[in-house]
Parts: structure tokens; C-alpha cells; sequence
């Protein structure tokens, strides 16, 4: 396994349109969208996806798509072909999705020890 | 496979104070924290509440690194486009002692885990707990990280979404009904305009909660929290409520939403985004608990539930504080009887207590309920402003004495059958 990542506040917003904060850690106003938000933070990389989707379950169980909304982080988009996809590198591990998922259609556990999201001062 | 008394999983408050009693009293224990530091997932809103927990570690408190005393309590119901603020500047709340301080969990939680430490527990960070290990129905150890390590009692203190006591089935599966959902962002602002504009004296801080517009209809509000050089300002929404709105909102856009209101935009003006942050909290109330203990473990924090949102005073680190001390004791009991059965670790329900968590989940009982009632986020703050206006009014209509505008106020806004069930709804609260 590889370590994980360092980024440093001000990375690029992960897979998202809108690239986040400035670059080298420059402060930002406090407004605008998550991506924004999100790039204030400190993430350590995981080599592996923390949460996959079950796209079968994903299609045929679920009516809601609640990921779609409940995300504060706003990491759950549709693709082309209609599928829920997620940008699991900014997740700040609050498990709302897990818990809103109806169709249980979520493997979702913590990153690996030392991964993930590192708040400092939340 | 490697053998120590007590494992404790998660370096959060709950966590710590279990290994804090544990190694204090000599046991030999283990904590098994997943992020680089302690601190480095947690979420508070943030304000610790510390009076009671003094008689609980009464050494402890003396270098802890708060932010600052809550010196200025403030609730601010939205509605209508307007804001109808209560506040409550007390030496009873200042202290000294002070009721209760802001804290950030990153600064707070490393403190805390360095007392651990030296007192003698081996908290080990960088550290996820997989799985609890189960022979029938006893919990003998963790895998982590690759190995197996065994425990006499295993201590629980995963935070709020219990994926390891859950997968164990030593609780349920969280549920969106019993949980609200809140995020934050921490704005950095020089500390000398906190106290301008909060009116505080040097170090003394606010709290500020906020009902109404924040929550578009929903069982939730905002807060407020002033740190040392930073404010914490946030939003809470229950899970259920959220997840089934029908008209895209999508969560994170309260919190912006708040932040442009004429209410809010002046407090954050020439702030900067320090972190943005989220987490689940639970607040389905004392029925819905697990029972915390069996037969070689123990959960403590809100793994076990213990946490209590009643609209004005919000709580959890305290509660997860005194658990993880009455959980220490369970297991310093269970190491005196060398046994630790359910029977024996069942002694966990005196010692809790013996601290504020019992009474406190069980005054909190019909909170959840009370709270449900969405008129409280939608009608009322509204019709306070409304009778409000009343008094302010100077029109060239003829004017009526201050008791008959308000006796013709409260009873035009207040005076149904529905705001009479509500209150009496709310004494529970």
C-alpha cells in the first residue's frame, strides 16, 4: 500500500468543476460554494476509495437519490448515464449519506488510520 | 495475539476520559485513534459545558485549553425578514467559575490526549479500528490495522455513527429520524473586533443560537460561537426532514444562505474561511438508547447515544466526558472482580449515574418530540417580531396604550388552539 497524500490547505477542490481555493494556502473570503469551502481544509489521500457505490442497488432499489442533497461537502453528482457517482477524496466523514441511503446501496467505512480528512480546529 | 486489559476505541473526549480514569488508577490501556492527532475528526458546535465536570476530574481543568468563558448567551428567532433577539449577560453564567467556555477539538482534544498519555495510556493515532473481535457474544479485542489485540473490557467511544458496535450488533444501524446533521465553517477574525462586536470584555466570548428562516422549515437552527481569533458558525438540520425535502435544496446551502442574511453578514464582515467541517449528531433522546454495556465492553460518548439537543442548551462533550469516566470505573470494577461479564460491567448504570448523564438524557426524554413540531421554526419567530413591530409602531393611525397593543397582539398571534398545545408540548423541553 502507498502512503497516503499530503494536501495542504488550497488544493484544488477534488473532481469538481470549479477549482477551490487559491493556490499556496492564500486565505479566501469566507463565501462562496463548497468547493471553496473545501479548500480550506486538509485532506490526506487514500490510495482506495473509502465509499462505493452499488450502482445495481443504486438503479433498481433507490427512489430518493437523498446523497444528491444531504451531502455537506456536495460530493454526489449523476453521470451520463443517469448512475450516482461520488468524489469521495473531499468526504469530511460525517456519514449522512451512509445514514440517508434507503437502498442501503452505500459501502461506506472510515478511511485508513492517518487518512482522510484532518480538521485543524473544528 | 497480543494482550493488553482495556482497548479504547476512538481518541475522541469520550475515549480519552475512559483511558484518562483507566491509566490514572494504573490499568493498562490502549487507545486506537483513526486521524493523525486527537481532534483531527471531531466536530463540536462548539461550547463545552464545564461545571459539573469539575467534580468529576477535579485536577484536570486547571491548563485546559479553552477559547473562551461564555460570558453573553443570545437566542435569535428569524422570521418575517426579521430578527428578534434575547440576550443574557450574567456573572452567574462568567463565573468565575464559568458555567461553560468555547473550544475548538483539534487544540482541545490533543490536550487531553497528552494527559492521557501521561498519566500512563498508549494512544495510538494514525490507528482505525476494523472490527470488534466476538467469541459468542463477548467482545474480546479489535482488529486493526492488521492484528488482532485483546481486551479484557473493550471500551466503544467511536463517535456517533457506532459502525463498529453496530457491525458487532451491539446497537442499531443509525437512522435518519434519530439524527440531524450540522456543518460549520470557523472564520478567523482578529480578536479585539469579536469582543466590538459581541460586546464582550477582553477573553470573554458569546454564544448564539438562531430559529426560524435558518432551517427553511425544518427541525433545526444556526449557531454562533466565538472562539479566541476565530468564530465558529454553523447549521443544524434533522436527517429525515432534509433528506425527504422535494425541492432541491441541497444541504450546504443553509449555511451560505445564513451568511448573506442582514443578521449575519455584519458579524462575519473582513472574516476569513479557516476550516469547513460536518457531522452527524444524534438527537433522538433517551428512549432510543442502547444498552451501553455486555459482556466485555462498554460504549461510551455518543456511540451510547449520549448527547441532548433542548433547543437553548446544546450538549454532548460533557456527556461523553462523564461516560467515559463512569466507563472507567466500570472497568476498574470489573479488573477488582476479575470478571468481566455483563453482570459485573452492568455496574456501568450506577456510575453514570452517579454523573449528570442519566438525569440529563432522562430530563431530555420528550425533547425529540417537542421538537418535531415544525411551527416552532416557522410560525413563531415570525409572530414574535409581529407583536414586536407592534410596540415600535408610530403611525398616524390613533395611538393605543403599550398593554392594549400587546394584549391585541399576543392575541391575534398567540392565542389559538394550536400555540396553547405547543406550549404545553414544550414543557418537557
Amino acid at each position: 500500500m502507498s502512503e497516503p497524500i499530503d494536501r495542504a490547505p488550497g488544493h484544488d477542490a477534488p473532481a469538481s468543476e470549479t477549482p477551490g481555493g487559491a493556490p499556496g494556502g492564500a486565505p479566501k473570503q469566507a463565501s462562496g460554494s463548497v468547493d471553496a469551502k473545501l479548500g480550506a481544509d486538509v485532506f490526506k489521500l487514500d490510495t482506495e476509495p473509502h465509499i462505493v457505490i452499488d450502482v445495481e442497488k443504486c438503479r433498481t432499489v433507490c427512489v430518493q437519490r437523498a446523497c444528491l442533497q444531504v451531502c455537506p461537502a456536495d460530493l454526489y453528482e449523476l453521470n451520463d448515464q443517469g448512475d450516482t457517482t461520488v468524489n469521495w477524496e473531499g468526504c469530511l466523514e460525517c456519514g449522512t449519506c451512509l445514514i440517508c441511503c434507503d437502498a442501503q446501496a452505500l459501502r461506506w467505512q472510515y478511511p485508513r488510520g492517518g487518512c482522510g480528512v484532518q480538521y485543524r480546529m473544528s | 495475539m497480543e494482550k493488553v486489559e482495556c482497548i479504547v476505541v476512538g481518541g475522541g473526549l469520550a475515549g480519552l476520559a475512559a483511558a484518562y480514569g483507566l491509566a490514572r488508577d494504573g490499568v493498562e490501556v490502549m487507545v486506537l485513534e483513526r486521524g493523525n492527532y486527537s481532534g483531527a475528526k471531531n466536530v463540536t458546535g462548539g461550547r463545552l459545558y464545564v461545571r459539573a465536570l469539575r467534580h468529576i476530574f477535579p485536577e484536570l481543568w486547571d491548563d485546559a485549553p479553552f477559547e473562551r468563558p461564555v460570558a453573553h448567551e443570545l437566542i435569535t428567532l428569524l422570521g418575517d425578514g426579521a430578527a428578534t433577539t434575547v440576550g443574557l449577560a450574567s456573572p452567574r453564567l462568567a463565573g468565575p467559575p464559568p458555567q461553560s467556555y468555547t473550544v475548538q477539538r483539534a487544540r482541545f482534544d490533543q490536550w487531553f490526549a497528552d494527559k492521557a498519555a501521561a498519566a500512563g495510556a498508549m494512544v495510538v493515532t494514525d490507528m482505525k479500528a476494523d472490527e470488534l473481535l466476538l467469541d459468542g457474544d463477548r467482545v474480546i479485542g479489535v482488529r486493526a490495522g492488521g492484528d488482532e489485540v485483546g481486551a479484557d473490557v473493550t471500551i466503544v467511544a467511536e463517535g456517533v455513527l457506532g459502525l463498529l458496535a453496530s457491525g458487532a450488533g451491539l446497537r442499531e444501524q443509525p437512522r435518519p429520524a434519530d439524527h440531524a446533521v450540522g456543518f460549520k465553517e470557523i472564520i478567523e477574525l482578529p480578536a479585539g473586533v469579536i469582543e466590538d462586536r459581541w460586546r464582550l470584555n477582553e477573553g470573554e466570548g458569546a454564544a448564539q443560537l438562531f430559529m426560524g428562516e435558518v432551517s427553511r422549515g425544518m427541525t433545526g437552527g444556526g449557531f454562533l460561537y466565538t472562539n479566541r481569533d476565530s468564530i465558529a458558525l454553523g447549521v443544524v438540520v434533522a436527517m429525515e426532514q432534509l433528506r425527504t425535502r422535494t425541492d432541491g435544496l441541497e444541504s450546504w446551502q443553509l449555511l451560505d444562505a445564513f451568511k448573506e442574511t442582514a443578521q449575519i453578514k455584519p458579524l462575519v464582515r473582513g472574516g476569513t474561511l479557516a476550516e469547513y467541517s460536518a457531522h452527524a449528531v444524534y438527537e433522538g433522546g433517551a428512549d432510543r438508547l442502547p444498552r451501553p454495556w455486555g459482556a466485555g465492553y462498554l460504549l461510551a460518548g455518543e456511540t451510547a447515544g449520549f448527547a441532548l439537543n433542548a433547543l437553548v442548551t446544546v450538549r454532548g462533550m460533557d456527556l461523553a466526558i462523564a461516560s467515559g469516566w463512569a466507563a472507567a470505573r466500570a472497568a476498574l470494577a470489573a479488573r477488582a472482580a476479575g470478571d468481566s461479564s455483563a453482570a459485573t460491567l452492568s455496574v456501568y448504570d450506577r456510575f453514570l449515574r452517579e454523573t449528570f448523564v442519566t438525569a440529563a438524557m432522562q430530563a431530555g426524554r420528550g425533547v425529540p418530540r417537542a421538537i418535531e413540531n415544525r411551527r416552532l421554526f416557522t410560525e413563531y419567530p415570525g409572530a414574535v417580531a409581529r407583536l414586536l413591530e407592534g410596540f415600535f409602531a408610530v403611525d398616524d393611525e390613533s395611538q393605543a396604550t403599550l398593554l392594549r397593543t400587546s394584549l391585541r397582539g399576543a392575541r391575534r398571534e398567540f392565542l389559538k388552539i394550536d400555540t396553547l398545545k405547543d406550549l404545553w408540548s414544550l414543557r418537557r423541553v
